[in-house]
């Protein structure tokens, strides 16, 4: 589904050249979800922004559900962003003076679809991270975790096949990184493919597969013993409430 | 996509009043400083008689000074004809139509005693001048040729004369005093205002026009005074009104109506023969110089639209260059400021052209504010300029219809123009820089 060989991305100034990915090979399935982990400057941010289109890379070849990349120009690569894509932000990336509704339906308005068609998708993507009765609010007037879900929310909205995460849960205290967490795992069990890059290793074992990066290449490959299916049993240990991930990100 | 791409740029004004309000503002004052100015020459050089203006042509022959052309310039024929050229033009009868004209004035004394008596402007001229020139009467016609010959004492109101004599009532029959004599009334004007006052340029191409119409040899028979430029370039032979008529000065002017080309080949062929004729009299010491301008060649010729208006008009060009400049300067700044939007919709799906529309948009509808208010300013130009030049430039300081729309096609071309390098440098933004660095 995202196959990635020998990607090679350098990065050039005048005077220097440095690699942000060489030999960079990594396979991930329909249904996986991967957490990509490793030190600063390894080259996972470069990873996700070239599995997610935003930058193109030097050498290699990169399949995204079949289609080549190297041969997408920039439009074909914007359609493909949209139409299979949704993206999750550490700082969120909330349009601060558009309301949810209007945050949601960023994507699905290049995405072409009717007003009733939109209409539809935003209720059922906010309704499912528990803020449908908000949806008239700004973003400013919600927290962190709030805000986290909106963008949840708008990734969603288009049902794509992958979801990209960079640090989802880097501004977030451990209570909401852990129900936001949760909420990707449920989204994960709905056959939402989903690659999380994260500092935090906790959080990174509970994705089904680890991948470590350094040096611009990945260096190892676990699967996480913590993975459970069913995300109601990751919050067994979650003394505060034994609701749904979506009912306790709701609160 | 239109609307809500609009309703963007609306949430955008909202978010950056200021800026915005700056960009509005930097358009608003080259667009007023424009418009003005672009009226002023608009009016000035507009053609008055659009429907003949190709038809009607001023006649010119050189009768002048044969040491000196007319206004110093040796090729340039005078403005003006004497009275032997304009009653010999007018006993040949060789156009279409045709007339000579001068200006006078004399006192109106209203019979009613309530209002005091008041010097008027004449416009001397044959009957052809209303046909010719397409005069709108609210009473009565024009007089006849037979009025012309027998130097009747018939008179044709302008609307403001007959509003102030005779309270704005059917004048026609009824009989008025000027100067001491009494003139019947046979025709009332409708509001008359050709802008530029075509037919008689060189006394004041902006001036309204004369307040009583009447047959041009009365000029001989009252021996009424000379109004508006009069030129000699040498002294009348003898004292007094007579020889002022036989003398070589020149104070009228003459048009004819020549509906095709045959007809002014015929025309010039004509008044090349009667210049040969005065030539053999003694008279025309110049080369031959006759000129036949129509009404837009005689507006150019005799520079209507001033000098000063056009420079004043290219320097406003600058200032409005100036100002989309800062227009520029100001909505790259705002662009900056939306970088992490502009990566987020990237990122999301939309493409360079959907980035690049949107933010045209935006641009456009600050360009229309700017050209709204900048009509508003202009405006303000306008009246200073009428304050300013007086009752001269009162009736090309309007903006109509046609300066409206132009003034916002302005508006919108400029700030779109304006627009485009920072549109273009804002679909650029590679969108994974953006999102990190929120």
């Amino acid at each position: 589904m995202l196959n990635m060989t020998n990607i090679k991305k350098i990065y050039r100034t005048d005077s220097i050249e440095t690699h942000a990915l060489r030999e960079f090979n990594l396979q991930v399935d329909e249904g996986d979800f991967v957490a990509v982990t490793g030190p600063s400057g390894s080259g996972k941010t470069t990873f996700l922004n070239i599995a997610g289109l935003l930058e193109t890379f030097d050498e290699g070849c990169f399949e995204l559900d079949g289609v080549d990349i190297s041969n997408q120009n920039d439009t074909a690569r914007s359609r493909l962003r949209n139409q299979k894509i949704g993206f999750i932000f550490q700082s969120f990336n909330l349009i601060p003076d558009l309301n949810l509704f209007d945050n949601v339906d960023v994507p699905l308005r290049y995405r072409g679809f009717n007003r009733q068609e939109r209409k539809k998708r935003i209720e059922q993507s906010l309704e499912m991270v528990g803020l449908a009765k908000r949806m008239r609010h700004l973003p400013a007037q919600l927290s962190g975790g709030q805000q986290q879900r909106v963008a949840i929310a708008r990734a969603l909205a288009g049902e794509p096949r992958f979801l990209l995460a960079d640090e989802p849960t880097g501004n977030l205290d451990s209570s909401m990184a852990q129900s936001v967490m949760s909420l990707l795992k449920e989204i994960n069990t709905n056959g939402t493919t989903i690659i999380m890059v994260t500092h935090d290793t906790e959080l990174a074992a509970q994705a089904k597969r680890n991948i470590y990066v350094r040096d611009g290449k990945v260096s190892e490959i676990t699967h996480s013993d913590q993975y459970a299916g069913d995300a109601s049993e990751l919050l067994e240990d979650d003394t505060e409430s034994t609701l749904s991930p979506v009912a306790a990100l709701s609160r | 996509m239109f609307n809500y791409y609009l309703k963007l740029a609306f949430k955008s004004f909202r978010r950056n009043p200021i800026l915005t309000g700056l960009m509005i503002a930097a358009i608003a004052l080259g667009i007023g400083a424009s418009m003005t100015t672009i009226t002023v020459n608009y009016l000035m050089s507009a053609d008055p008689i659009p429907s003949k203006s190709g038809q009607l042509f001023h006649v010119q022959v050189d009768s002048w000074d044969p040491n000196n052309g007319f206004n110093d310039e040796p090729n340039t024929p005078p403005n003006q004809l004497t009275w032997t050229e304009a009653t010999n033009l007018m006993a040949a009868q060789q156009a279409f139509r045709q007339t000579a004209m001068a200006k006078s004035g004399a006192i109106i004394e209203p019979q009613n005693s309530d209002i005091n008596p008041f010097e008027a402007s004449i416009r001397l001229t044959f009957n052809d001048f209303f046909p010719m020139f397409n005069v709108p009467f609210k009473y009565g016609n024009g007089w006849d040729k037979k009025a012309d010959d027998d130097r009747q004492m018939v008179v044709v109101l302008s609307k403001n004369t007959n509003d102030k004599v005779f309270a704005g009532q059917n004048s026609v029959g009824n009989n008025i005093v000027i100067d001491g004599k009494s003139f019947r009334v046979i025709g009332v004007l409708d509001t008359w205002q050709p802008l530029p006052k075509f037919y008689d340029v060189n006394n004041g191409a902006f001036d309204e026009p004369e307040e009583l119409f009447m047959p041009f040899y009365l000029k001989q028979e009252l021996e009424l005074p000379n109004w508006g430029n009069t030129n000699c370039w040498k002294t009348p032979e003898g004292e007094g009104f007579a020889a002022f008529l036989q003398s070589e000065c020149i104070n009228f002017q003459m048009w004819v109506e020549l509906p095709t080309e045959k007809d002014k080949q015929d025309y010039l062929t004509f008044l090349n023969n009667y210049v040969n004729d005065q030539k053999a009299l003694g008279r025309f010491p110049r080369p031959m110089n006759n000129h036949l301008l129509n009404v837009m060649q005689w507006m150019d010729d005799q520079e209507v639209v001033a000098e000063d208006a056009q420079i004043m008009m290219w320097l406003s060009f600058m200032f409005l260059l100036v100002c989309l400049l800062n227009t520029i300067g100001l909505q790259l700044a705002k662009f900056s400021a939306k970088s992490a939007e502009i990566g987020l919709r990237r990122a999301v799906g939309a493409t360079k052209g959907d980035l690049f529309i949107q933010y045209t948009i935006e641009t456009a509808a600050v360009g229309i504010a700017g050209g709204i208010l900048g009509l508003a300013l202009a405006l303000l130009g306008l009246v200073g300029i009428r304050q300013l030049y007086g009752d001269v430039l009162n009736d090309l300081a309007n903006l109509d219809a046609t300066m409206i729309g132009l003034a916002l096609t302005l508006s919108l071309l400029a700030s779109i123009c304006a627009g485009l390098y920072p549109t273009w440098r804002a679909c650029n933004i590679a969108p994974a820089s953006q999102l990190k660095s929120q």
